[in-house]
């Protein structure tokens, strides 16, 4: 663990994996409703880092973190989302062929797999998902569509995400879900927050037009 | 009771958003912090009504804008300098300004400096979006800029304010100085680069925005290619993308991203930031210092 001061009151927390990063996000969360953190602005996990953002005595804190007894995450740990997808994105070949797979068998690695939500941003409500094993990892497509739509599935790297609305995005597309992933309107805005475990769950295409029946 | 009070826009100016003090606290699910660039500008607006802090006001871009409130109100303008006029009649900038039901308050063009901030005593009351009622035009949470013939509601005025007679009022900057703390990815660049960011002449771009106050100058050489796994990003961040000229982080700037960062700009100095027009040049003072890191194994 190495603690970096990020101007005068923040701190950027180095760790091993991202693993490490969400089990750091979530002590600080105990640590923050237990009233044992002091006041702070933001906790944003990420790749392999936790930014704390919002601290009155940095210095203090950077010296303390390496004194907790962190708790691994463990499997159970974290609430369960299971999101319904069609798998019938424009990219289902790609990947298979990345994947050294059929594109029939995309969906039931996808759906076989236990995802967590390592960290979210590109956009509010935008996880991203990990699990995959690291075989699985896909390039980003070298030219980003300019809109994907909305509850589109896509991979990229080691990463699954869900777009949350429409968006320029680079991403390969496998499937769409029709789940809500981010209503500013709803408590919690957020479908897909930090920590949260997901499941996909594959569910018959619509009534192919007969031109898409092959 | 008539009808609940509203602004109608007359002439929205090229970029004129509703602004308050933002969304912290929602950065670990992708939400920008936004709120108002120029923060004292918009608290002493706020002040100069009668509002709280919290209550949203016009923040304006260079070129003014027009309204014309259903109720008398009282309005102040401050941030950059500007012309202010009531149906036509000059008014003073930086005071309380009462604006007569069916008036048209106008801002003019910014004299010097870029951003105004436009109080109305209630504050505009468009319906807040988790706990903001800020434009953030990242990730387009809150009000779309303000459009001709929109109508804004306005809330109900509290008490009448604290008088105010020494208002301060900071000159844009004829040199824009921004205190620097290095890190956290200072060793992603050679050598002299924090030597170069702080002897060298940098400009505001006319690219720059409310995500980012973007920068042109010597570019910074980087001692590793690629990008970083993604990481939690501060305001005042020094973002340096591939082109290598600095970009400081505004209030709409991502809360996560990929280009490392040099350096922090300290809080305070950003609203001199949002005042600085393109072509005005940037000193990065550079603080040096103990930098602290802690690297115990464990």
């Amino acid at each position: 663990m190495r603690a970096i001061p990020v101007g005068d009151q923040a701190l950027l927390v180095e760790l091993p994996d991202g693993d490490a990063a969400l089990a750091l996000h979530a002590e600080l969360l105990r640590r923050r409703d237990a009233g044992a953190l002091g006041p702070v602005t933001d906790i944003v996990p990420a790749a392999r880092t936790v930014l704390i953002d919002g601290v009155a005595d940095p210095a203090r804190l950077a010296a303390a973190l390496p004194t907790w007894d962190v708790p691994p995450t463990t499997p159970e740990a974290g609430d369960t989302v299971t999101l319904p997808v069609r798998y019938t994105g424009p990219d289902l070949a790609e990947v298979a062929h990345h994947w050294g797979v059929t594109p029939g068998e995309v969906a039931g690695i996808h759906a076989g797999t236990a995802f967590r939500v390592a960290f979210c941003g590109f956009a509010p409500g935008f996880g991203y998902l990990t699990g995959l094993p690291e075989r699985y990892a896909v390039p980003r497509r070298a030219t980003p569509r300019t809109r994907v739509p909305v509850g589109s599935v896509a991979l990229a790297g080691p990463y699954t995400g869900v777009y949350p609305q429409a968006s320029p995005g680079g991403w390969q597309l496998i499937g769409t879900t029709d789940a809500v992933l981010w209503d500013p309107e709803r408590a919690p805005a957020a479908l897909l927050t930090p920590g949260t475990r997901v499941r996909f769950v594959p569910e018959p295409a619509p009534e192919p037009a007969p031109e898409s029946a092959a | 009771m008539s009808a609940r009070p509203t602004l109608t826009v007359v002439a929205p100016g090229p970029l004129t958003t509703v602004q308050d003090l933002g969304r912290p606290g929602l950065a670990h699910l992708g939400v920008p912090r936004s709120g108002a660039l120029d923060r004292p500008a918009h608290l002493l607006a706020n002040r100069l009504v009668g509002n709280a802090p919290t209550a949203a006001t016009l923040e304006t871009t260079l070129g003014g804008c027009a309204v014309r409130p259903s109720r008398a109100v009282t309005a102040a303008v401050t941030g950059a300098f500007c012309a202010v006029t009531v149906d036509g009649a000059p008014a003073p900038w930086g005071a309380p300004v009462r604006v007569p039901a069916g008036a048209v308050l106008a801002i003019g063009p910014a004299g010097s400096g870029v951003r105004c901030h436009v109080a109305f005593a209630g504050g505009v009351a468009v319906d807040p979006v988790l706990g903001s009622r800020a434009t953030d035009l990242l990730s387009g949470l809150g009000p779309p800029p303000l459009a001709e013939g929109a109508e804004l509601p306005l809330g109900a005025p509290g008490p009448r304010p604290a008088p105010a007679d020494a208002i301060p009022h900071p000159a844009p900057p004829a040199t824009l100085v921004l205190r620097v703390r290095p890190g956290p990815r200072d060793d992603w660049f050679a050598p002299g680069a924090l030597a170069t960011l702080a002897g060298a002449r940098y400009r505001v771009s006319p690219a720059a925005n409310r995500i980012g106050l973007r920068t042109e100058g010597p570019p910074l050489d980087r001692a590793r290619d690629g990008e970083l796994p993604s990481e939690g990003m501060v305001l005042g961040a020094v973002q340096v993308p591939p082109d290598g000229l600095p970009v400081v982080f505004l209030a709409d700037h991502p809360p996560t991203g990929g280009y490392p960062v040099i350096g922090v700009v300290a809080e305070p100095d950003l609203a001199a930031a949002a005042q600085a027009r393109p072509g005005t040049p940037v000193r990065f003072l550079v603080r040096g210092g103990a930098i602290h890191r802690t690297a115990p194994g464990r």
